[in-house]
């Protein structure tokens, strides 16, 4: 028996900051340090947006393309490095906001951008098992980095929930596999707002050896090739890491491009990979098939082989905005604005 | 029912009173309502008072017993009674005196209203003040009072074509009326492009399309009608009074652009008192924003409803105009301490009843009327004065 | 104006998810969800029940808040509307992702679900609803 996606759903918020904007402020050459990671702008989530209000988006844009009554779900797990509550779970609150509760299990999830992949592959055992008959994935993020660093012209917000089992299944999957080592190429402690990195450390050593070798593992699991499939998508911590690890293992820049989210709207860590796969099952046709493989610093790698289904059919979705479509409506802020909005402004007691 | 009179009345200045405290204000209002009177301690039979949130401006409850200690009462171990209902505990308070000397329990009874806003700072206040609409449906999700205030004055220019002017003209009439008041917070006339270019504070309501935040105090003193000419020449009757409710959130209203708890209130007092409200000459009404008074004025049918804003600018309710709309300042002029409000209205209406209202005085003023709300209209009271024969 | 726990906590169902009531008397829906109908009176009492509202519906009214209590400082400033759902009941709630000068009367808006505010940095986080114009 085989787990699949159900259905998916995604949020991206409405707010965008260029990277021509963020240089300004630090002396810095935006444009060029934009053209370098091969982002156009990052999404910036609104102030009374977080982590949980775009969780409960993405669910809810997931529940809202299937006839599935959210009491079945058995399991929601979200994955995330920016939850709103060091402790206190960000899926109890998603789980009441679908109408989910109260029978079932519910956790966060946490291994920087892949945390999300993790949660996928967690509810694919619980469904095989027949422990629960659907399980929901999300992953979501309102990241930032520090301002000044390098990562504050990609630290973006959005998510994706995948609705996963064994019936209904929309796209089928196939295989999984990982590869996980002890790599500490990005991190954030405890008590810490910011996260710390690596600088180029966070490269060779780590996203590619990961990716790379997560990704031919999944090869030789389905017995596959490069050209067996129609869409390819990688984390995509900026637009130069994905297109080059795809280049390295042999696919083409047109099995990339759709799922390739990150030049409009930056990182959205665990929720990079999934909002890249909600864009391609967007348009994905009955016998599709997409090679995913997501990474999350220090460091894994989670690789998915995925069949799209003639259920894809059933699926109502236009009942919600396409990724395509949350990605051209927008509005730009100023620095200033997004330094407000991201509480970076030193504000007396509320 | 036994037939009520106003005997006496005294209020404070209104404004940001630094240097005197809760029962400062109170015990001023109250003893000069009992000189006014000129009874003694011995024949007051009960203290009432109209407050609306001591708690949260002064950390003090119990006022009542508070303000008859300190007015010296303490002694006559006399029943005193803190009334709540909103910006209109002052009207409710007096209703509620009323029907205890009408009872026939007590013959004279004190009814004060005081509220000491300015111990608090200016956006607490606001918040206090917001208290009183309905904090887990409309305030927990943003809306403020005078955004509550604000929308009814949306819908009203949607429906009827009310303009910003409409509304501005409600503050020039009232700061020029303040003007002839010497209690008034505000003196000062203002023009009509003053209120149009103030800041916003929820569109279309400017900063002064709001009443200011006050320290105050009023008080009466109501007394048996029967008993009322051994105290006075020239007693004020209390001719009828309707208090009525309705939904506590704006949003659950019949109407919008009504208040319907106006409404209903002054039929109940207009019917009480055999009276049409052609038959009124001053009126204060609850003016806490321009656009309150347009309401008011429409649903006391002193105008056509949607005339409202119209009415005013055409000068209907100036002094000696058609009938004369808050002589005193108004809340916008005089000042909103909120639980003097209901108490200091009367005040007005009975100073104008006499003929003692000095440069704003109304001429040929023989009835006139208080209309006060609590919150956005939750509760409205409504109370009738007739020049004693 | 902090929120008691309690107090917030059990509005969940209607702050996440529209939960009103339903008059087994006369069918009529309000929300927040009420004990008694306000149109059948004695006859409704037991028989209210839960309801869920569809989440859409238009604006009868609004106002742009510039002066706003501090909790909502990062907003300001922000539209505050009254909607009418199409269940015909009517709440008050912020309006998003729209400029002010956009908003009209009439305009068709859904349910959304966002930060309503919290007790301070290290106090409970509070969510519930706000809308959006239609499709946005
Ligand atoms: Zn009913």
């Amino acid at each position: 028996m085989k787990a699949g996606i159900v259905s998916y759903g995604a949020y991206i918020p409405r707010y965008r900051i260029a990277p021509k904007t963020i240089g300004a402020v630090w002396g810095n050459d935006g444009e060029a340090m934009g053209r370098n990671l091969n982002i156009r702008a990052k999404s910036v989530p609104g102030p009374d947006e977080d982590v949980i209000t775009i969780s409960v988006e993405a669910a809810r844009a997931c529940m809202a393309k299937v006839s599935i009554e959210p009491t079945d779900i058995g399991a929601i797990y979200v994955g995330s490095e920016s939850h709103p509550y060091a402790v206190k779970p960000t899926a109890t609150i998603v789980a009441e906001a679908i109408g989910a509760t109260p029978v079932l299990t519910a956790a966060d999830f946490e291994f920087a951008c892949k945390a999300g992949t993790a949660a996928i592959q967690t509810t694919m055992g619980l469904t095989i098992s027949k422990m629960m008959k659907y399980g929901m994935a999300v992953g979501a993020d309102t990241s930032q980095g520090a301002p000044g660093d390098a990562l504050e012209y990609s630290a973006s917000a959005g998510g994706a929930a995948l609705l996963v089992g064994t019936d209904h299944v929309a796209a089928e999957i196939n295989h999984t596999v990982s590869y996980t080592t002890d790599t500490p190429d990005f991190w954030r402690r405890e008590g810490q707002r910011y996260p710390s990195h690596g600088g180029r450390f966070t490269g060779e050593p780590a996203y590619f050896k990961h990716v790379v070798s997560c990704a031919q593992l999944l090869f030789k699991r389905a017995g596959s090739q490069p050209q067996d499939y129609d869409y390819a998508v990688f984390h995509q911590p900026n637009g130069k890491f994905p297109v080059r690890a795809a280049k390295q293992l042999g696919f083409k820049d047109a099995q990339v491009d759709t799922g390739l989210c990150v030049r409009d709207i930056g990182n959205t860590y665990s929720g990079a990979i999934m909002v890249g796969l909600s864009a391609i099952l967007d348009e994905a046709e009955p016998g599709d098939r997409i090679f995913a493989v997501g990474y999350g610093s220090g460091a894994g790698s989670d690789g998915f082989d995925i069949t799209v289904t003639d259920a894809i059919s059933k699926l109502r979705r236009d009942a919600t905005p396409t990724v395509k479509r949350m990605i051209e409506t927008h509005e730009f802020i100023d620095y200033a604005t997004y330094a407000k909005f991201r509480g970076k402004i030193l504000l007396r007691e509320a | 029912m036994r037939e009520v009179a106003v005997i006496g009345v005294g209020e404070t200045e209104f404004g940001e009173l630094w240097d005197r405290s809760f029962r400062d204000l109170g015990i001023e209002a109250g003893l000069k309502a009992i000189q006014d009177a000129k009874i003694a301690s011995e024949d007051i039979d009960a203290v009432y008072i109209g407050n609306m949130s001591a708690g949260k401006f002064i950390d003090q409850e119990h006022v009542s017993a508070l303000v008859a200690d300190y007015a010296g009462l303490a002694d006559r171990h006399l029943p005193t009674v803190r009334v709540e209902g909103g910006g209109a505990c002052g009207a409710v308070a007096l209703l509620q005196a009323r029907l205890a000397i009408a009872s026939g329990m007590y013959d004279i009874v004190v009814v004060g209203g005081a509220e000491k806003m300015t111990d608090v700072g200016d956006v607490q206040a606001a918040e206090i003040l917001s208290s009183t609409a309905d904090q887990e449906w409309e305030s927990v999700f943003g809306a403020t009072f005078a955004g509550l205030y604000a929308m009814m004055a949306r819908r009203h220019m949607h429906e009827y074509g009310t303009k910003r002017e409409h509304l501005a003209a409600v503050a020039v009439k009232n700061h020029k009326n303040g003007s002839l008041n010497p209690e008034a917070q505000f003196q000062k006339e203002i023009t009509l492009e003053t209120v149009l270019n103030s800041p916003m504070v929820a569109d279309p309501l400017g900063m002064f399309d709001c009443a200011p935040l006050s320290d105050g105090a009023a008080a009466v003193v109501l007394c048996a009608a029967d008993r009322a000419r051994k105290f006075t020449d020239a007693p004020v009757l209390l001719k009828g009074s309707g208090q009525a409710s309705d939904f506590l959130a704006v949003h659950d209203r019949r109407d919008l652009t009504t208040m319907d708890a106006t409404v209903i209130a002054g039929k109940r007092a207009f019917q009480e008192a055999k009276l049409e409200p052609k038959d009124v000459q001053v009126a204060e009404v609850h003016d806490n924003f321009t656009i309150s008074e347009i309401l008011a004025i429409e649903d006391l049918r002193f105008v056509e409803k949607g005339k409202g804003g119209p009415a005013t600018a055409d000068g209907l309710t100036a002094l000696n105009g058609k009938v004369s709309v808050n002589p005193s300042g108004g809340l916008k002029a005089r000042g909103q301490p909120v639980g003097a409000t209901g108490v200091a209205q009367a005040v007005e209406i009975v100073r104008q009843l006499r003929g003692d209202a000095g440069k704003r005085q109304v001429a040929g003023a023989r009835r006139g009327l208080t209309h006060t709300l609590g919150g956005t209209g939750a509760t409205a009271v409504v109370h009738i004065f007739e020049r004693g024969a | 104006m902090t929120q008691a726990i309690p107090r917030f906590w059990r509005e969940i169902q209607s702050r996440y998810n529209l939960v009103g009531s339903k008059c087994g008397s006369c069918g009529k829906v309000d929300f927040p969800p009420r004990a008694v109908c306000p149109d059948c009176g004695r006859k409704s009492i037991g028989k209210m029940q839960s309801f869920k509202l569809c989440g859409k519906g238009t604006v009868v009214t609004y106002t742009t808040i510039y002066d706003a209590p501090s909790q909502f400082d990062m907003q300001k400033p922000y539209v505050m509307a009254i909607v009418e759902m199409d269940e015909g009941v009517r709440l008050t709630t912020q309006l998003i992702n729209v400029k002010p000068e956009d908003v009209k009367i009439g305009m068709k808006v859904q349910a959304t679900f966002r930060k309503l505010g919290q007790d301070g940095e290290a106090g409970v986080i509070h969510y519930g609803y706000k809308f959006r114009p239609a499709g946005s």
